[in-house]
């Protein structure tokens, strides 16, 4: 039998951006709340402390800030008809552990989307035709517009402190921001960061092309900046141990440093960390949940009542705690029937690295968000008929560390090993620059997460599955890109240049880092036969459990989802607040 | 004893030193030099994890890998056969954080690490199959042959024109390059990268981790030479 805690009023699980905020929201309403965290406590100090964190092998390499495998991982194949097999080393994406979560470890990109991807499938129907949505890519709506959110994406770019230039201001184009990106209410809270020599290398190249460079938003503090709740930040030194790393010096966003020391002091607050939950609890008829079931850290069994449970974990285990706890109806691809699991996504990325003998980047002075970007071939810019895709990157002049074991750049022809392997170390190493397409993924009806029938986690419960290969489609728009890319690498006239981008035929490969930006699984929409969560983030289901996270995307914006996350997380609870705890109910009539 | 990243460990090795190297990346020239004298000896150097035999491939394969030359220094000349013993009784080698629950099936390449092995086992197996191999072959192990018939060795391992019973010939060489790689570029923390002789080399200055004031000069070389997470500044 578990042993039974004192009921809450809100018990969130897990406790990374998501669940930081709807912490922050859920006191503010008055509400007791419990947040529930499978990893290690963590905060800057001593987690974090210099110099201990400048240590590329134990947490860029080793990763000791990630979710270990051995604890719990996902099962991989390519297409429905294969047996799939565990993710058994971390390489292709990298969730993290314990509480910070995965915005302890990011790079602080924080990009809102564009008002047409939140409405995809609308947008390529009205202004292309439906015509050209292929047969089986599942592409839809978010339910929620660009306009609904606005205030909410200023709000958390307030709480993160992002630096950056604005290109459009209540309709107003700003000279040297993006002048393609959806209207903001307001500029910036801090100004762009320094600018590095491949920025300004990057910047010339792309302007004297005709195409509009900006300074990639970032969520690393370009000057001293105190937030919205008395949160203080540090300018960003350029340290260079960003991503896979927590910050050293309080200057990158993270849960930690913007959201948990507030949070901490409210009385109506508490955490416990190493309680990994197993399972939402619903009452007889299935309708409510009464609370969740955890495991704590001296692996003890635990019932914790609670009247509203948020799952704010990692974007794959929300999906894997509903399918473990019966919640939404999951998803078949041969039918087409139910919901939870569909519309997994990933993210289209590749890149061209050119080398110059003769000049001096110094990459280990970055920081994540050290990057000059462009949007002209942006989801909004693209003809997708023309083209023959759906889809749209951005581009990334980035240098954000020269960490020498995983960044070692060589030429071409450079042997991997040997006297000629070290030759080219020394000659090209602070030599090279790259420019990268960070693009969309859409959604397709056989890439999906499912309930393994073969591995199990340590308590014995199915491990979860994922389905999900490249598309020609997608494929098509990162050739699109590499094309643009090549050009304006040839006219900045390296020594040499190579490219890696995804071909026609490429299986996905999870040996390699692409990105950590899984969405999809618990998609948010308007139709529940086609959506787990309504508008809102409520499950049709289950009226008082609400998921948030990147697992309520439908398929995958072009950008890093950090501050889609974070805009719909404060949607969320404003409905919760104002429609849900006066009137506890669905908020949408399915 | 067994995991080198363990605190208790660390205090162990450096001793008094430990407790005020942290707040010693200023001025730490003393310090600096009572770390260096206290850097181990290869050649004295007693494994914690490979015999003899296995200790012998390794030395000679690291020195392949990463030859001693004018370009820079060599994996020997650093110690990356130290690190790599460490690492195989640490956390990487028994494969502690990674999912290695059966059953293990075969599948393409690109669904990733899908041995029973963890990277000791691999080293062990790999290392035996090897030498077992040069044996076969040229009546000497990998050790005592000549530089150019272990290079042509280590790429049919590489190449995985080399089938052994019991390990993939491809999986044993890249962990042997990876973590050769490693050691040489990692922290002297973790026991290679000796005298941080390798950032040196292409100019890395290793745990500075503060550039606030060089963001603007374009084109210039970084100044400064690299420190480590213990003080060391080289």
């Amino acid at each position: 039998m578990a042993r039974q805690e004192k009921p809450v009023d809100v018990v969130l699980v897990g406790l990374g951006w998501t669940n930081s905020i709807m912490g922050m929201e859920m006191t503010e309403a008055g509400l007791d709340v419990l947040a529930l965290e499978q990893g290690k406590d963590r905060d800057t100090v001593p987690d974090f402390a210099y110099p201990k964190m400048a240590d590329e092998l134990t947490y860029g390499v080793r990763l000791k800030l990630m979710l270990p495998p051995a604890k719990s991982t996902v099962t991989v194949r390519h297409n429905i008809h294969e047996t799939a097999v565990p993710y058994r080393q971390l390489a292709s994406f990298l969730p993290g552990e314990g509480v910070g979560g995965a915005g302890t470890h990011w790079n602080g990109h924080s990009w809102r989307p564009m008002p047409e991807e939140l409405r995809l499938k609308s947008y390529v129907e009205e202004r292309f035709g439906g015509d050209i949505i292929p047969k089986d890519m599942t592409i839809q709506d978010f339910g929620v517009s660009y306009e609904e959110l606005e205030p909410h994406f200023t709000f958390f770019d307030k709480v993160m402190g992002v630096s950056g230039q604005a290109g459009n201001i209540k309709g107003q184009i700003q000279e040297g921001g993006n002048p393609f990106e959806g209207p903001r209410s307001e500029g910036y809270p801090l100004p762009p960061l320094k600018r590095t020599y491949n920025d300004d290398l990057f910047t010339k190249t792309a302007k004297a092309h005709g195409l509009h460079p900006f300074p990639l938003p970032a969520a690393n503090a370009s000057e001293a900046y105190t937030n919205p709740y008395g949160m203080q930040l540090g300018p960003c030194n350029f340290c260079g141990f960003c991503e896979r790393y927590g910050c050293v010096n309080y200057s990158k966003a993270s849960p930690q440093t913007c959201v948990l020391g507030a949070l901490k002091q409210r009385k109506n607050f508490a955490y416990r960390t190493g309680c990994e939950v197993l399972k939402v609890e619903l009452d007889s008829d299935g309708k409510k949940a009464i609370g969740v079931t955890y495991v704590d850290s001296k692996g003890e069994k635990v019932f914790q009542p609670a009247n509203m449970v948020i799952l704010g974990a990692f974007a794959y285990h929300n999906v894997r705690l509903l399918l473990l706890s019966g919640i939404g109806q999951p998803y078949d691809p041969v039918s087409n029937t139910g919901v939870v699991g569909r519309n997994y996504a990933y993210q289209m990325t590749g890149g061209t690295t050119m080398f110059f003998k003769d000049k001096e980047f110094n990459p280990f002075i970055g920081t994540g968000g050290n990057s000059t970007t462009l949007d002209d071939f942006a989801i909004n810019q693209i003809d997708f008929r023309k083209e023959g895709f759906i889809g749209g990157s951005y581009f990334s002049a980035a240098m954000t560390n020269g960490q020498p074991i995983r960044n070692m750049p060589l030429p071409s022809g450079s042997p991997s090993w040997g006297a000629g392997w070290k030759k080219a170390v020394k000659e090209n190493y602070g030599h090279s620059m790259g420019i990268h397409t960070h693009g969309s993924n859409m959604a397709y009806r056989d890439c999906y997460l499912s309930l393994d029938p073969n591995y199990t986690d340590n308590h014995g419960l199915p491990l979860l599955r994922m389905t999900f290969n490249w598309k020609d489609n997608d494929i098509r728009m990162t050739q699109f890109m590499k094309g643009k890319i090549e050009m304006l690498a040839k006219s900045m006239n390296p020594d040499s240049f190579k490219s890696s981008y995804k071909d026609f035929g490429t299986n996905y490969d999870v040996r390699h880092y692409q990105t950590t930006h899984n969405v999809g699984g618990s998609a948010m929409g308007t139709d529940p036969k086609t959506s787990v969560v309504n508008r809102y983030l409520q499950s049709w289901d289950v009226h008082n459990v609400f998921v948030v996270g990147a697992s309520v995307f439908p398929q995958n914006l072009q950008y890093n989802p950090t501050m889609l996350v974070g805009g719909l997380t404060y949607w969320a609870a404003k409905a919760i607040r104002e429609q849900y705890l006066p009137n506890p109910g669905p908020l949408v009539q399915a | 004893m067994d995991d080198i990243k363990d605190d208790s460990r660390r205090r162990f090795v450096k001793g008094a030193l430990w407790t005020i190297s942290a707040t010693a990346l200023g001025p730490g020239v003393i310090i600096s030099a009572k770390a260096q004298t206290e850097v181990t000896d290869l050649k004295s150097y007693k494994p914690v994890f490979f015999n003899d035999s296995e200790w012998r491939f390794v030395m000679a394969a690291c020195d392949r890998l990463i030859p001693a030359d004018a370009t820079g220094p060599g994996a020997l000349e650093v110690n990356v056969p130290v690190f790599i013993d460490r690492q195989m009784k640490g956390d990487f080698g028994l494969a502690k954080d990674w999912y290695m629950k059966p059953p293990f099936l075969k599948a393409v390449p690109q669904l990733g690490y899908q041995s029973p092995l963890n990277p000791a086992q691999t080293y062990q197996k790999g290392i035996a199959a090897t030498d077992k191999y040069c044996q076969g072959q040229f009546g000497k192990v990998f050790a005592e042959l000549s530089a150019d018939q272990q290079d042509q060795l280590l790429t049919h391992l590489q190449k995985d024109d080399i089938k052994f019973d019991d390990v993939s010939a491809a999986q044993f060489f890249a962990f042997l390059l990876q973590n050769t790689k490693e050691g040489y570029f990692c922290d002297p923390i973790h026991g290679g990268n000796k005298d941080m002789a390798a950032w040196k080399m292409i100019g890395f200055p290793g745990a500075r981790a503060s550039y606030l004031e060089w963001v603007e000069q374009h084109n210039v070389p970084y100044p400064l030479g690299p420190v480590s997470i213990n003080g060391e500044r080289g």
